[in-house]
């Protein structure tokens, strides 16, 4: 089997995997990283967003061996260096933007990349941003506004 | 002042953390020392009959540990239902719905085979390779083709009817209402087939321990006692002590995840045969054809009115899909969910239902947010709309004026629930306000100049939640009980464990019921906790469903805490050498009236504890009590919505410009949470408004199975809303004056928003659509 090497939340890890082995198999199995979720298998719900190399990606979309070398971010390396939550995380706390918290790490992530490139995003960006993030609990409301609270509170 | 704990205050949930975190543990994170995978082989035909199965090829296979069928689970009984609907001929119609498929397949999804192997990829391979020999069936998908001589989805039963009900008034007498009215409103219209969707897919994981004989079970449950229950007494006949069920952290369950699958029973037995744990993990486009789906249901509704739009009578006639099977609760939903509301929040005398269930060849249909009520809720507030129109009222003013009046309460409507409480006119003057509708005109015009079409829609709700008094379900052909429980276990130091009957899967359990306790006990709430989802740690109890948890399990959480304080109060006066009337407790303190002695709580809970200066004669150490609690009533929370939308003239699609949303929950634990329910069933009623369709065709595939093909509310599919809950007539017969509110929003805005669009293509002459209203649909309604 095909070995794999990259840096996720800032450690450097490496295994085997197999060709058709997905990214977020390897971070949920081998790395027991189960923060980041599966929702689907169409590649629609976004519950497996991750960062890599500072890009948001579906990581049911990427094999594990096309992220060989590269800087993987998941929701277990959101948090400040003291373990505190990070301000994204802090914002979807303080506007109960989370419910059954199961789309929440894709969100986290999709919302933490979105403020990256826009870090004064409109509603309508913000939701245009969300298309491919489903939640079923929260009928959006307080992911926009934990996204706006997060925003006002980074710049 | 808004407070900043306790009953009332919006205290921040703490599951948040571990969830934002990526520390949460759901069911697909637990993995077992020497698990193999599960993988069913499902059926890809709606009806056949299965000729032979041949595993040869497919045992063969590397990493294949074993391949069961039907024969395997010979020993084992069908999946149960858990309610006995009676109709006019008699109990319904019960097949038996096995593990795997016993000669006949009956549905898309139908599990044929399950194949185990130590990887899921080896497991799926296998899978792909078992032979099945199957004779396709004609298959039956509609409902009115079903009771018409279609094929048989069983033929052991004769029939496709499930049973036919009726519900209500006098049908002769309600008939001859009809014939004298002045004007009568007649309404044909379907209520959509959905997907529930938790984010979650299902997953089970079965072990077995063979030297205690225990099973456990890890199962995406809402009610992991329920599962224990209807597995262990009825499927597997394993005797509750040696069966485990753990529900961890679950990603929304919406209805669909109180039902007993077959996936548990499949890998709890398979544990025990393979003699290692056996883990299955539902693919999403295999939660579309297995997953209980929701509502379907084809209905004609009349309203009989006076001159003055006075209600006279109501009748309905409802075809409901079962599906193949009956699920657990799948029998109640159209009947004791559905008739028992069609009073809505109106005075209206007389109201006749009428339900038929029907068998079909489809994936069975069970309770799905609201469950009922919003089947029954769309029906009624639609033809109120039409009969407004065709009669010249405004629907504000038709609603006022058939409403139960606040002095009409307790109310006992023609369809069996007699109402507490509620305050229709102030949830509505509320709605009034929140929405502004005197602006709506303006606005109107202002589409109007940019060529779109506005609508404004009204429509109000009532449902029956906190379900349920257990005579009187029990009574109705319930075949469980319908209490719950709490136990409230007080440490030494004085922190409290509190183990809870109800589960959380996004309600926030977490934080409000210590609140509850922290209020009553006078305690810091960071100093409760809360257990739940174990059936090796909690009380037996019911689970989570109907708007139920802060209604009856936080009840039972009420009496427990009552029963804590008495006992501490004993303890206490004997510390102070008082008499027990003399002692008087609050904000965490014991104290004996008019006199400055006291003692605090944490020295009484240490006392319980170490003992050495306690009445021993009349006590017992220790301080941890449980009580159950099974409700007079049902909780009647009520509400008033409005929506505004623009349908674009050329293309026929709905852009939903706001929302407003005016509830009466009774008291509020926590306003936050309270928000968020209501924002949440907002959002998948607009899912069933605009957008969500489970679409069969003729052969019984299913057409959107898939996120491809099934259209998903997203975040640009809504707007915020505006939600108020300050109205509150409380619940006049549990402890706390709560109704319930996860459900409201998914029952209110269907019609909400189908009112509204029918409202802006009025001038057109459109009169209804059937949901979901799709770009396709609105226009074609518009070319007439
Ligand atoms: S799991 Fe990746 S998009 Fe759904
Ligand atoms: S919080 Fe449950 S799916 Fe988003």
């Amino acid at each position: 089997m095909p070995s794999v090497s990259m840096t996720v939340n800032g450690r450097q890890v490496s295994g085997e995997v197999e060709g058709r082995t997905l990214l977020v198999e390897f971070l949920r199995g081998p790395l027991g990283l189960t923060g980041t979720h599966v929702g689907c298998d169409t590649s629609q719900c976004g519950a497996c967003v991750v960062h890599v190399n500072g890009q948001d990606v579906k990581s049911c979309t990427m094999l594990a061996l096309e992220a060989d070398g590269a800087e993987v971010r998941t929701i277990e390396g959101m948090a400040n260096p003291d373990g505190s939550l990070g301000v994204v995380q802090q914002a979807f706390q303080d506007n109960h933007g989370l419910q059954c918290g199961y789309c929440t790490p894709g969100m986290v992530m999709t919302a933490a990349a979105l403020l990256e490139k826009n870090p004064d995003p409109s509603e309508a960006e913000i939701r245009a941003y969300l298309e491919g993030n489903l939640c079923r609990c929260t009928g959006y409301h307080n992911i926009v506004k934990s996204i706006q609270a997060a925003a006002a509170a980074l710049r | 002042m808004a407070k900043d704990s306790g009953i009332g205050a919006a205290s921040k949930r703490r599951e948040d953390v571990r969830f934002l975190s990526g520390s949460g543990k759901y069911t697909d994170d637990i993995n077992l020392a020497g698990q193999a995978y599960a993988c069913f082989l499902r059926s890809s035909v709606a009806h056949g009959r299965i000729n032979a199965i041949d595993t040869a090829a497919a045992t063969a296979m590397p990493g294949v540990v074993a391949i069961l069928t039907a024969k395997d689970f010979e020993g084992a009984g069908g999946l149960p239902c858990g309610w006995c609907v009676t109709g006019k001929d008699g109990p319904m119609k019960e097949p038996k719905h096995p593990i795997l498929a016993e000669g006949k397949v009956r549905h898309v999804g139908d599990p044929i085979a399950m194949v185990i192997a130590d990887t899921k990829e080896q497991a799926q391979a296998a899978a792909d390779a078992i032979s099945v020999d199957i004779e396709e069936l004609p298959a039956v998908i509609d409902m009115k083709a079903a009771i018409a001589g279609g094929p048989l989805v069983h033929e052991d039963i004769g029939t496709n009817l499930c049973y036919d009900w009726n519900f209500g008034s006098d049908k002769a007498e309600t008939d001859a209402a009809f014939e004298t009215a002045h004007h009568v409103t007649r309404l044909e219209l379907t209520n959509n087939r959905l997907v529930p969707n938790a984010m979650e897919p299902r997953v089970a994981i079965g072990a077995y321990d063979r030297s205690t004989g225990e099973h456990t079970l890890y199962t995406t449950s809402q009610n992991p006692h329920v599962i224990r229950l209807l597995m262990g007494a009825f499927v597997l006949q394993i005797p509750e002590h040696k069966l485990r069920v753990v529900a961890p952290d679950v990603g929304g369950g919406f209805g669909s995840k109180i039902f007993h699958y077959a996936e548990e029973a499949a890998c709890t037995l398979a544990a025990k045969l393979v003699n290692r744990p056996v883990k299955w993990t539902a693919e999403r486009s295999e939660s579309f054809v297995t997953d209980a789906h929701g509502r379907d249901h084809v209905s004609t509704i009349e309203l009989a009115l006076d001159a003055e739009g006075h209600f006279l009578a109501l009748r309905t006639d409802t075809l409901a899909n079962m599906g193949a099977y009956l699920s657990t609760f799948a029998p109640s939903v159209p009947t004791y969910l559905h008739g028992t509301l069609m009073a809505g929040n109106y005075a209206t005398p007389l109201i006749n239902v009428n339900v038929r269930a029907v068998f079909t060849n489809t994936v069975p249909v069970d309770a799905y947010r609201g469950a009922g009520r919003p089947e029954a809720t769309f029906q009624l507030e639609r033809v109120i709309d039409m009969a407004a129109r065709e009669m010249g009222i405004d629907p504000v003013e038709i609603r006022r004026r058939n409403f139960i009046k606040p002095d009409q309460f307790p109310y006992q409507t023609p369809v069996a629930l007699a109402y507490d409480t509620g305050n229709y006119h102030a949830t509505m003057d509320k709605l009034v306000e929140i929405a502004d509708i005197a602006g709506f005109a303006a606005r109107k015009a202002e589409s109007a100049a940019r060529g779109k079409l506005r609508g404004l829609g009204i429509a109000c709700y009532i449902e029956a939640c906190g379900i349920a008094p257990s005579a009187v379900a029990g009574a109705l052909g319930a075949r469980a009980g319908l209490y719950e429980s709490a136990t409230v276990r007080v440490n030494a130091t004085g922190s409290v464990t509190v183990l809870t009957g109800s589960h959380s899967h996004g309600q926030g359990h977490e934080t409000t019921f210590p609140q509850v306790v922290a209020e009553m006990l006078g305690i810091d709430e960071g100093q409760v906790e809360v257990v739940h989802g174990d059936t090796g740690r909690i009380p037996f109890g019911m689970g989570t469903y109907g708007s139920r948890s802060i209604a009856v399990g936080g009840a039972a959480l009420v009496r427990a805490t009552e029963k804590i304080i008495n006992k501490a109060r004993k303890i206490a006066a004997h510390l102070m050498e008082a008499a027990e009337g003399d002692v008087e407790f609050a904000n965490g303190t014991f104290s004996v009236k008019g006199t400055d002695k006291s003692v605090g709580w944490g020295d009484v809970c240490l006392t319980a504890y170490v003992p050495h200066n306690f009445p021993h004669e009349t006590l017992e150490p220790g301080l941890e009590e449980t009580a159950f609690y099974d409700p007079a009533n049902f909780t009647f929370p009520a509400g008033a919505y409005a929506a505004e939308v623009e349908v674009d003239p050329d293309t026929g699609q709905v852009t939903l410009c706001s929302f407003a949303a005016a509830d009466d929950f009774g008291n509020i634990i926590n306003p936050m949470i309270v928000d968020g329910q209501v924002h949440g069933g907002i959002g998948q009623g607009v899912g069933q408004a605009l957008l969500e369709h489970a679409v069969y065709d003729a052969n019984g595939q299913l057409l959107s199975g898939s996120y491809m093909d099934y259209a998903m509310p997203r975040a640009d599919d809504v707007p915020f809303y505006a939600v108020d809950h300050s109205c509150q007539t409380p619940c006049t017969h549990n402890p706390l004056g709560v109704k319930g509110c996860g459900e409201a929003g998914a029952i209110g805005t269907p019609p909400t928003i189908v009112n509204a669009v029918i409202d802006a293509l009025a001038d057109r002459g459109v009169k209804h659509i059937d949901m979901p209203l799709t770009p396709a649909r609105v226009w074609a309604a518009m070319q007439g």
